[in-house]
């Protein structure tokens, strides 16, 4: 299973597409940060008078990461499309299923393995909040709840990513299914204004705001663990029903 | 457990849709044997490897490999067993080391011993001179080469190897025959194909499958033995009268091709040869040629398959 992972992450850094989506998404980000940190230098002259006014880490990091969210949204079908789709199309799928692995393995082991790389994107990521700490002081606190709400987002996105791309031989389709449904979890909550009820339940983002604010509840933790578990059974059912049919 | 067949297969089927891909086909293969699964295509020949293999799982029917049921303990039962499918399956990305490290992982090889597990494979495909190439870069012979390595690898009990030397060139093919037999010293090898000299150089026993069906199973011996003819084909400068042909002990007919070429045609357990021989001596026939003529493989072949189809059509 972990050779399986870190074959998945060796042959995504084989590709220029990692390189190109590392590269790129940090500018982005980047320069989202220096933003971020200019407004603060505007206003901290007069939020400098008021106790317990909102910090460093608050008005930089945390729309930081907020931001990096939308652009993991945008990011992950790029990356999961491949994972089932592309061996299906290059017919290699049967080297994994004739081996001796469970149709669990295998399905963990690429999960795993693209998590690992998103997991290199998050720490890339941290260095740019981290070199505040030079200047000032951090909330690490705060900042380990969001990364930990990004990991489970991202997380999530990655399960629901694989099942679709384990639908299709196509990874275009793969790609723009997996971004139709992540960003229709993501909106779902707009349809009604008050909280508690199902589809803002159902709102990936909604579970991720509270992380952001140090807010860290089970039922949040849960939810993204479910949607998790769920989406990984799905693809292990999936896989397991085609030898079927 | 030596006597006991290796992979044993009990009424396989397979149902897509209405269509039986493959009907109750049973059959077993021991150890050191190379059983030759030929077959048109589209008659289920890939079907029945795939679900050798796990890829696909059977409609009805019993595997067992090596004593494993292949439905009920997987995971043992694969790890006796080497595929390699009609495209191989192979991450072009990768070298060819880097891919047959991958596979002694995956086919779950202590870690002391993957090195030479892995040098093993290399030396045994041929692949020395490619091992720190990328596979995208190889040409076809040698991508199978490495679909073969792949194969082999975790020294599998039964390799099974689905078309593995369609789309090659004639050297490749033979280059790859001569791998299977090198392999086939060290496993048994279900090799499916519809070149029939290819049967007749590698395996050891043969089934014909048609339209799902077992129809032919027997050993090369048996085989050859259908492909007995019963004629001769004679050429002679001064050729005597065909009654005169015919007339010889054993002869049943005698077809005239040209006036100096005849085929004359025997009763299977009477040949004529030596007779018609002293006697062109004695005659001065002047022969010219004798040529005893095989039915080809080919001809066995679609001979059975008629059979079956016009049997099928009366019943």
């Amino acid at each position: 299973m972990l050779a399986l992972a870190k074959n998945e992450l060796y042959r995504l850094f084989l590709s220029p597409l990692a390189w190109v989506i590392l590269a790129f998404s940090q500018v982005i980000l980047a320069y989202l940060f220096l933003t971020h940190i200019d407004y603060f230098v505007q206003i901290q002259a007069k939020i400098s008078a008021i106790p317990g006014a909102p910090g460093v880490t608050e008005l930089i990091a945390i729309p930081l990461l907020n931001n990096t969210a939308t652009i993991l949204l945008l990011l992950t079908p790029l990356i999961t499309m491949r994972l089932i789709a592309e061996e299906r199309r290059n017919e290699s799928l049967p080297l994994l299923l004739s081996a001796p692995l469970s149709m669990l393995q295998i399905v963990l082991g690429k999960f795993l393995g693209t998590l690992g790389f998103f997991i290199i994107f998050l720490l890339l990521l941290s260095l740019m909040p981290l070199s505040l700490a030079v200047g000032s002081n951090l909330d690490f606190g705060l900042l380990t709840s969001a990364f930990l709400g990004l990991i489970l987002l991202v997380a999530s996105f990655t399960a629901i990513g694989l099942f679709l791309s384990s639908l299709t031989k196509q990874p275009a389709i793969a790609a723009i299914t997996t971004f139709a449904t992540l960003f229709l979890l993501w909106i779902i909550d707009w349809a009604s204004s008050q909280s508690g009820n199902l589809f803002s339940w159902l709102s990936l983002l909604n579970h991720y705001q509270p992380l952001l604010q140090g807010e860290v509840h089970t039922r949040d933790i849960a939810y993204y663990l479910i949607v998790i578990t769920v989406f990984l059974t799905l693809t292990v059912r999936h896989l397991d029903s085609e030898r079927l049919n | 457990m030596s006597d006991s067949p290796l992979l044993k297969v009990t009424s396989l089927s397979r149902i897509f849709g209405t269509q039986h891909a493959v009907n109750d086909v049973s059959f077993s293969i021991n150890k050191g044997e190379v059983l030759g699964f030929l077959g048109p295509n589209g008659a289920g020949k890939s079907t029945t490897m795939k679900m050798l293999s796990g890829n696909l799982a059977p409609s009805y029917g019993e595997i067992t490999i090596n004593g494993y049921d292949l439905l009920t303990q997987p995971k043992q039962a694969k790890a006796h067993i080497g595929y390699l499918p009609e495209t191989p399956p192979l991450y072009k990305e990768l070298t060819v080391k880097e891919f047959l490290s991958f596979c002694a992982q995956i086919n779950q090889i202590p870690p002391p011993n993957r090195k030479e597990a892995i040098s093993i494979a290399i030396e045994r495909c041929g692949l020395n001179n490619v091992a720190y190439r990328l596979i995208g870069h190889l040409s076809k012979g040698f991508q199978q080469r490495v679909g073969i390595a792949q194969a082999i690898i975790h020294s599998p009990a039964v390799v099974i190897l689905d078309e593995p030397t369609s789309g090659l060139d004639p050297i490749q093919i033979k280059e790859i025959r001569h791998l299977i037999r090198d392999i086939a010293t060290e496993h048994s090898v279900i090799l499916s194909t519809h070149i029939l000299p290819e049967v007749q150089t590698l395996c050891d026993r043969v089934q014909i499958i048609n339209q799902g069906k077992l129809i032919f199973s027997d050993s090369l011996s048996g085989l050859s033995q259908q492909m007995q003819a019963s004629s001769l084909l004679v050429s002679l400068n001064s050729p005597p009268t065909r009654v005169q042909l015919y007339t010889l002990e054993g002869v049943t007919s005698v077809e005239a091709l040209s006036p100096t070429q005849f085929r004359l045609h025997y009763q299977p357990d009477n040949n004529p040869t030596e007779l018609l021989l002293k006697q062109a001596v004695e005659k001065h026939w002047q022969l010219v040629e004798l040529t005893p003529t095989q039915h080809s493989l080919e001809d066995v072949f679609m001979n059975i398959i008629q059979q079956e189809n016009s049997a099928q059509e009366q019943a």
